[in-house]
């Protein structure tokens, strides 16, 4: 931001002194000789950060003023402040409300009467309180509103819907978990909102055949429509597919819907792209045979539905535009495998992660086919070995993805073959594998490497990582969860090689101190630190990382036992982005977490075994962190504190979780995955 | 045939005759005394076992009398009424014992009593040409001694009746007289005469379902029952102590406690079991209501098919709707087993569309909303339903309410000649006035710009005032009181 501003400044001023000499005099404010369509554009390109904006708009009033005029979205923290940032804001189009935990419908007529026909979108997925009066004033005056997130809104009803109907140019809906609303809600929608083309109603249980049959009837624009886990049956099928637009059908754990469904798919719907019946158990290969060659399909989700056999892949062979498919929980036979193998079409994707049956027979015969594969997911094929590893990365050299997490008979000579053959992977995951430093080193090749994945890797150390630390300079995201072999010489060259690192996980890394942290400070971009039970953390690795990493989001120290209030102050000062973050067995004490209380976006708490923490320092913080959504706590301080403080905070929309376990001494990390596995055979 | 035809068409023409004449004169009083009379002593009713002298004797005085009104409908009533009950008790068995002389006492004591009552009543008419200023009182006097010469007549001729019905019945047997005159006619006509003010009444009952056989008039025989009887609730009575029954059967049983007679296994048998052999002329009804598509008079009379159409279309199309459902309070009927079918369902038709349709099934009303534009699912609101409800009902069917009562009253509780007058005052005044129908509050509740805002609370009465609305799109309105105010209202 800053070489932002003075770039902007001295190009101004240059421009200033050539054309407007004589009017100037010292006071004048150079940048009112820019034009604000160019501070505009500027700002446009500020958009990523939210922290530099606000800094522009600190700069002086005029900055103040422009950013205001500027600003399209707004992330309000506190519902309460919303009338008087509504009016700095004018021209505010989305209205995104999933940090405030409390939306009345005063709120809502506040929003409406303050956007107008200006608001195009609003979030309220995260938001409770409201009803179909606040909805209401929403959809009568913001008559442009085409985008609505109502997930979660598990008290509307559908009078609450029947408003929402009088927003007649809604084009996006989402109503997941809206378990009140029924057929006459979904009615309402179908006739008042005519041009929606994305409608989820996942889960509202209480919609049936009737109202999906009417949505399709009136709403022909339907492009996308989620249906998971509704309680519909072959009864609606034919209108929704004879919706001429319909691209992405979800119909995940519809148990209603069977073979005989899917057989109005034969005459229509022509232009389904994407179709999920994932979970639905009833649906077997003759269903599937329905799908015909005329259509347009590229994603098909099969998930934990019927077995893969021959006559299931044969009835999918002749879809002409097949790129994905996803079998994930499906038992497997060679002869599937085989069969997929043998389709005319090249996947692009394709996921058996979990898949019973997947072997390095089958696997192989399925890849030799199938050579333009970019994403791969094998997780828990337990049965793989080395032939398939070798097999996959023979023929499928432009992976760009590949999962394959507990894949245990895979020997870690294997793993220097990815390296080897598959350069252009940006995600792998080989947590809970054999892989050790060479493996590492190798896959240290794939220089477009953006997510690795290494948790429970108990062979690698710090060689290996720092390999990857220094080649993968793309790295966004690091899993070393119970790395034991990770040491802080590892750590930091991660830092010093990933710049733009934004997640880290060292938890377990039982070697890890101070430094690795400090050296980490040094990734500006680090939102997500997760640092369970390293003992040898302290205040001070934690000071610095709040310090430098001014994005962190999500911070996780429980069972760093040697954290204290210490650390607690400056993350509260400068970690003003925090939403999440987990102090159990922490020595942190009421000071501390009263000290956090000034993190105003600060949703979830979870304090467990907190020694120093008394009950009034509890209510004290719990009262003063706002925006609080979410609180994990000993159940003790249950009977401790009165019920009145509790019934105070949730009305505010936070959200109490007691738990009552007892103290569990940290297991040696060779035993935990001794038991881990016990526990798996 | 033809024969038949003739002795059909006969009373016809002159009842044709008679009408006119009361068209130009509607004098009503007269004609409503007489229906309070007969509603008032039950006997009267018992058309089918009263003895009567003979068709053309009592028929002949009446005959001469047309251009009396009031007089000559007040002997046909008699006349008439003698005919029915030939029919009915046509087939009955051989007599017993039978005094004719008795029975010629009987008549001939009965013919001199009518004569007198006759001179009495054209005494009556002549002073009336002269003192046509003053009438109130006068008339009511001269009333009262007419009823009560006539109620002795016919206890008499009941009591006549009792004992020699079986004898009248050989005779009748023998001249097969199978026809049932419209013995009925010209009272209900003199009684609906009153009520011609009030707009033609066309509605849609269940009864139009027999329209489609179209018989050609004259292939038929009409028949008219007057709303006493339709009205009455038991339709078959003795002739004796004049207790009703609601079936033949009943009544058949219970003679037989008048007398060995009534005791014989033919007495006992249906009495239409022996003319189904031979062909019969088709019988069909017609509604007392005048101005009624289902009365004879109306341009296109549609007849109803039996006397159970007759009475249902005469109860929901003409009468109060005094049967109100006990579960919500609002819907009333006038037939008794409408109200049970309601109250089966009632309740239960919770799902309603904006239009104001309600339906027992929400598939149907998804099937309604997918085939109307505009028309959206009207969500309950749970706390104003019940409170908003039924005070906005009230209002919308009063108006029906209070023109059918009147209706009704017309045809039987009356107290006097005066205060009849004053009703079909009432009666005009509430149909020649808009305002009846149209409470300010109804209009409030309309919604006057389609269906944009949220529909008003289920209630059934909604209906008609919706149709008002918007006429084209509401063909669906349910057969109830509502339709008929809408009807009006047009």
């Amino acid at each position: 931001m800053a070489t932002t501003t003075t770039k902007l400044k001295r190009s101004s001023s240059l421009q200033s002194i050539k054309s407007q000499k004589a009017i100037l005099n010292t006071n004048t404010n150079f940048f009112h000789f820019l034009s604000d369509e160019l501070i505009f554009i500027v700002l446009d390109f500020l958009t990523p950060n939210p922290i530099d904006r606000k800094s522009f708009s600190l700069v002086c009033k005029s900055f103040y003023s422009l950013e205001s005029k500027h600003r399209r979205t707004l992330t309000p923290l506190r519902s309460e402040h919303l009338p008087t940032i509504l009016t700095r804001y004018p021209s505010v189009t989305r209205v995104d409300l999933t940090l405030c935990p409390r939306i009345t419908d005063a709120s809502l007529i506040t929003i409406s009467n303050a956007c107008k026909s200006n608001l195009q979108s609003i979030d309220l997925s995260r938001s409770k309180n409201f009803s179909g009066a606040g909805l209401q004033s929403l959809a009568l005056n913001c008559k442009n509103m085409v985008e609505i997130d109502l997930s979660n809104a598990t008290e509307l009803r559908d009078s609450g819907a029947a408003a929402l109907a009088e927003a007649k140019n809604l084009e996006r809906l989402w109503l997941g978990r809206c378990k009140m609303i029924t057929d006459m809600g979904v009615g309402c929608i179908a006739v008042g909102c005519r041009k929606m083309k994305l409608i989820s109603l996942k889960w509202c249980l209480g919609v049936g055949d009737l109202g999906i049959e009417l949505l399709a009837l009136k709403c022909k624009d339907l492009q996308s429509l989620d249906l998971s886990y509704l309680p519909i049956t072959e009864k609606c099928l034919p209108s929704i597919f004879k919706l001429p637009h319909l691209e992405d059908l979800v119909l995940e754990g519809c148990f209603g819907i069977d073979d005989d469904s899917l057989a109005a798919l034969k005459h229509g719907c022509k232009s389904l792209k994407k179709l999920d019946i994932s979970s639905c158990q009833n649906i077997s290969h003759n269903g599937l045979a329905s799908l015909t060659s005329d259509g347009v399909l590229e994603q098909l989700v099969l998930s934990h539905g019927s077995p893969v056999t021959l006559a299931l892949a044969d009835s999918l062979k002749k879809l002409p535009m097949l790129q994905s498919i996803k079998l994930d929980g499906c038992s497997i036979t060679y002869a599937g495998l085989q069969a997929i193998g043998n389709w005319c079409v090249s996947l692009r994707e394709l996921s058996l992660s979990k898949c019973p049956g997947v072997t390095d027979e089958g696997l192989s015969s399925l890849l030799t086919k199938h050579k333009d594969l970019r994403k791969l997911d094998i997780t828990c094929c337990r049965m793989i070995t080395y032939t398939s590893i070798d097999r996959i990365t023979l023929s499928c050299t432009a992976l760009t993805s590949l999962r394959m997490e507990s894949c245990t008979l895979v020997p870690r000579e294997a793993f220097v073959l990815i390296g080897q053959r598959c350069r252009f992977l940006e995600e792998i995951d080989i947590t809970d594998n054999e892989v050790d430093d060479e493996g590492l080193k190798s896959i240290s090749r794939c220089s477009e490497l953006s997510s690795l994945k290494l948790g429970i890797c108990l062979n690698i150390t710090d060689e290996g990582v720092a390999q990857v630390g220094m080649c993968c300079s793309k790295l966004v995201e690091l899993d070393l969860y119970r790395c034991t072999g990770i040491s802080d010489s590892g750590i930091s060259a991660i830092a010093r090689g990933c710049p733009g690192l934004k997640m880290i996980n060292i938890a377990y890394c039982k070697d890890i101190t101070d430094s690795s942290l400090i050296s980490l400070s040094k990734c500006s971009s680090l939102n997500t630190v997760e640092s369970r039970g390293c003992p040898l953390i302290t205040s001070l690795g934690l000071a610095a990382i709040a310090v430098g990493c001014k994005q962190l989001v999500k911070l996780d120290i429980k069972k760093c036992i040697n954290i204290d209030d210490a650390g607690m102050i400056p993350l509260a000062h400068f970690s003003q982005n925090l939403r999440q973050i987990n102090l159990s067995y922490t020595s942190v004490t009421d000071v501390g977490l009263l000290s956090l209380a000034s993190i105003s976006c600060l949703q979830s708490l979870t304090i467990l075994h907190l020694k120093g923490l008394t009950a009034s320092g509890l209510a004290a913080a719990l009262l003063a962190c706002g925006g609080l959504t979410k609180v994990k706590l000993q159940a003790t301080f249950k009977s401790l504190l009165p019920q009145a403080l509790f019934e105070h905070l949730e009305a505010r929309g936070c959200l109490f979780l007691w738990r009552d376990k007892f103290f569990r001494a940290e297991l040696d990390p060779q035993c935990w995955k001794l038991q881990l596995e016990d526990n798996i055979l | 045939m033809d024969h038949k035809d003739k002795v059909c068409a006969d009373p016809w023409a002159k009842d044709l005759r008679n009408k006119a004449c009361s068209d130009r004169l509607p004098f009503a009083n007269f004609g409503s005394h007489q229906h309070q009379n007969k509603w008032e002593d039950p006997s009267i009713l018992d058309y089918g076992m009263r003895i009567e002298p003979s068709f053309q004797k009592l028929s002949q005085p009446s005959e001469d009398q047309t251009s009396l009104p009031c007089n000559s409908n007040n002997e046909k009533t008699i006349a008439d009424g003698e005919d029915v009950q030939m029919n009915d008790i046509l087939h009955a068995s051989k007599i017993q014992d039978w005094d004719p002389r008795t029975m010629l006492t009987n008549l001939s004591f009965l013919e001199q009593k009518i004569h007198q009552l006759q001179d009495l009543v054209h005494l009556i008419v002549g002073r009336r040409g002269q003192v046509q200023g003053r009438p109130d009182e006068l008339v009511a006097q001269q009333q009262q001694l007419i009823t009560a010469d006539l109620t002795s007549i016919i206890a008499q001729l009941i009591s006549t009746a009792g004992t020699e019905a079986p004898v009248k019945l050989q005779i009748n047997s023998g001249s097969k007289l199978s026809e049932q005159p419209n013995q009925t006619d010209l009272i209900t006509n003199y009684g609906t005469e009153q009520s011609y003010n009030i707009e033609e009444h066309e509605s849609k009952d269940e009864e139009d379902a027999d329209d489609g056989e179209n018989l050609p008039p004259g292939t038929y025989e009409i028949l008219q029952l007057e709303k006493e009887e339709i009205l009455a609730p038991h339709t078959h009575f003795c002739a004796i102590c004049g207790k009703g029954f609601k079936r033949d059967a009943n009544l058949r049983m219970h003679m037989r406690g008048h007398g060995d007679e009534y005791k014989t296994p033919a007495a006992l048998a249906k009495p239409n079991k022996e003319s189904s052999s031979e062909p019969t002329l088709i019988k069909r009804y017609s509604c007392p209501y005048a101005g009624c598509k289902r009365n004879k008079d109306h341009k296109k009379f549609q007849p109803l098919k039996t006397i159970l159409c007759v009475k249902n279309h005469y109860k929901r199309t003409h009468c109060d709707k005094s049967y109100t459902c006990s579960r919500c309070n609002t819907k009333k009927f006038s037939v008794i087993a409408d109200l049970k079918t309601h109250e089966k369902h009632c309740g239960k038709d919770k799902w309603l569309c904006s239009c104001g349709t309600t339906f027992s099934r929400k598939d149907k009303l998804f099937g309604h909303i997918a085939l109307f534009q505009g028309h959206t699912p009207a969500i309950p609101m749970d706390e104003t339903k019940t409170t908003v409800g039924p005070s906005e009902h009230g209002e919308g069917s009063e108006a029906p309410n209070r023109v059918g009562s009147i209706n009704f009253n017309f045809g039987s509780i009356v107290p006097s000649g005066s205060g009849l007058v004053q009703n079909i005052m009432d009666v005009k005044e509430s149909v020649d006035d808009p305002t009846s129908y149209f409470s300010p509050l109804n209009f409030d509740t309309c919604n006057f710009d389609g269906f944009h805002e949220f529909p008003r609370p289920p209630f059934e009465d909604s209906e008609s005032s919706f149709s008002f609305l918007m006429p084209g799109s509401c063909n669906y309105t349910q057969k109830t009181g509502g339709e008929s105010n809408s009807k009006k209202v047009e």
